[in-house]
């Protein structure tokens, strides 16, 4: 059974027609963000992010791993999106549907192909041993722009992440030691900036777009566009598959407002950060 | 390494910095399908078949009753690539990008034309030499157009990099495999809209946009040669009436 929600007619044409008049429905202006919430675990590596509504919880963990053969010397990140069943009637048990790959690989192409994450510093044997990092990304409530929320929850859990100590020692110089948390600090890793996803939804014939759109609002949207872009004015990553067309000069100026999102939700992950 | 001559200003295969491959595009190659095509960019090499607009085969996956169902199915041939290791069909990667076809043929199909049917997109990539996902989306075009499917406009995709500070057109497996950006474009080729725009790696805002255009000059080039080939296509079955 397919458990999709679907907008009746009446709220199709009040959403529209609250866009004309550059009106939202939950009274934001088209380019406000969700009042957004960062709220860390006990533990480290752990971070829930509230974007309104929509809820998601970031968790990271480490694991020793052989390193792949093409990069001896470069530690592994991996991110793993699943939708809860909880989190919506449409999602289902079991395998990660398209929904939760594709967000999955459009955080995974900002934070691991822009080099977010310092790999090379987890690096402990050249070869043999490198720290393998696996984000887990769990959606545990749908209420739209489940991207941007699963992104500041990776980057949010990221941040607090430390790894044990090693050290390579013993008579051939083989041995590895790890050392437990308690006797050694444990290591935060090197995160070189922070990319951040902002999401664009398109109304009408392109001519309308808001960010962080709602459920709702997904529900009625003709397309789609998610770009990470960090601090220094790079672009990181940018997913727009298919939909609504869009001239290039409204991508070049949907770019421009991210930068401007992007300062404002850095800062406030940075300000969450330094409160622990 | 090099990937752009200092000297000549020559990329690897001998090409300029902004020269696309040799494109070959072929209609009607498969014979049970209603519309298929062979789309070639270079050594990269995609054959896609089409089937429908056909009754749904499946209830439970029709989301909108008054809309044609779009379904697409990307694979690479296991002999497509270097190694010859055998892939689990649906990794990720190919579950993305089938995804990303999909709505973006969606996006050009007037599938309101066709309720209570559907409409399936099988693209395989028989050699893989870099930009798979343009040249799947340019096969897809043509499949489509071949299978007499309504659509809008005609959508190309292109693909275009920075690498050695230079913008480059359509690359090829060794320079999508250094780590440069990649900028995927798809365009709705008379309405020159984007429709499909994919990128990854770090590249400065200003650099993004001429690497942006140049990517969408590639997809009006490309857009040129598959109207050429549909239209001698045309002539062909013309001349096979009499």
């Amino acid at each position: 059974m397919d458990e999709r929600w679907f907008p009746t007619v009446n709220e199709r044409e009040f959403i529209e027609q609250a866009f004309e008049s550059g009106l939202r429905v939950d009274g934001r202006g088209p380019f406000d963000f969700r009042n957004l919430k960062i709220a860390f675990g006990r533990e480290d590596g752990s971070a829930e992010v509230e974007l309104g509504e929509t809820r998601v919880m970031g968790y990271v963990t480490a694991q020793l791993v052989q390193p792949y053969k093409e990069r001896p010397n470069e530690g592994t990140l991996a991110i793993f999106a699943e939708f809860s069943p909880m989190a919506d009637p449409a999602y289902e048990p079991g395998r990660p549907g398209e929904a939760a790959i594709e967000l999955g690989r459009v955080i995974d192409r900002g934070l691991r192909e822009s080099r977010a994450v310092d790999l090379e510093s987890l690096c402990v044997v050249a070869g043999k041993h490198v720290w393998s990092l696996r984000v887990d990304l769990h959606v545990l409530d749908n209420e739209g722009n489940l991207i941007d929320a699963a992104n500041i929850a990776a980057l949010a859990a990221l941040s607090t992440f430390r790894r044990p100590e090693c050290t390579v020692g013993g008579d051939d110089g083989q041995q590895l030691t790890i050392h437990d948390p308690d006797v050694r600090e444990p290591l935060s890793l090197t995160i070189h900036h922070l990319p951040i996803a902002v999401t664009f939804a398109y109304f009408g014939d392109g001519n309308i777009m808001v960010v962080d759109p709602t459920f709702k609002e997904e529900a009625i949207m003709g397309g789609r566009m998610t770009v990470t872009v960090n601090s220094n004015t790079d672009v990181c990553s940018i997913q727009k598959a298919g939909g609504e067309g869009l001239m290039p000069s409204v991508v070049m100026q949907c770019l421009r407002i991210a930068l401007l999102k992007a300062a404002d939700i850095t800062n406030e992950i940075k300000i969450k950060l330094s409160q622990g | 390494m090099e990937h752009v001559n200092p000297l000549t200003g020559f990329r690897v295969d001998g090409r300029r910095p902004n020269e696309m491959r040799q494109l070959r595009g072929e209609v009607g190659v498969v014979s049970r399908a209603d519309g298929s095509a062979l789309f070639e960019m270079g050594n990269t090499r995609v054959i896609a078949a089409v089937y429908g607009p056909r009754e749904i085969q499946n209830r439970s996956q029709q989301v909108n009753l008054k809309e044609a169902l779009v379904r697409c199915e990307y694979r690479m041939a296991e002999f497509s690539t270097g190694d010859r290791r055998r892939k689990p069909k649906g990794d990720r990667r190919s579950t993305e990008i089938s995804l990303v076809i999909r709505q973006t043929m969606e996006a050009s199909i007037l599938t309101h034309l066709m309720p209570h049917s559907q409409i399936d997109i099988f693209v395989q990539v028989l050699q893989a030499d870099g930009g798979t996902r343009s040249a799947c989306i340019n096969a897809a075009t043509l499949a489509l157009a071949d299978a007499g499917i309504p659509m809008k406009d005609i959508v190309t995709s292109c693909s275009a990099g920075y690498l050695c500070s230079t913008p480059l057109l359509d690359l090829n497996y060794i320079e999508d495999s250094a780590g440069g950006p990649d900028v995927t474009v798809g365009i709705l080729a008379k309405m020159d809209k984007v429709t499909l725009l994919q990128m990854d790696a770090k590249l400065p805002m200003d650099t993004f946009e001429t690497v942006m255009e140049l990517a969408t000059e590639g997809c009006k080039a490309i857009a040129t040669y598959i109207r050429e080939v549909l239209l001698e296509n045309t002539k062909q079955l013309e001349c096979q009436r009499g």
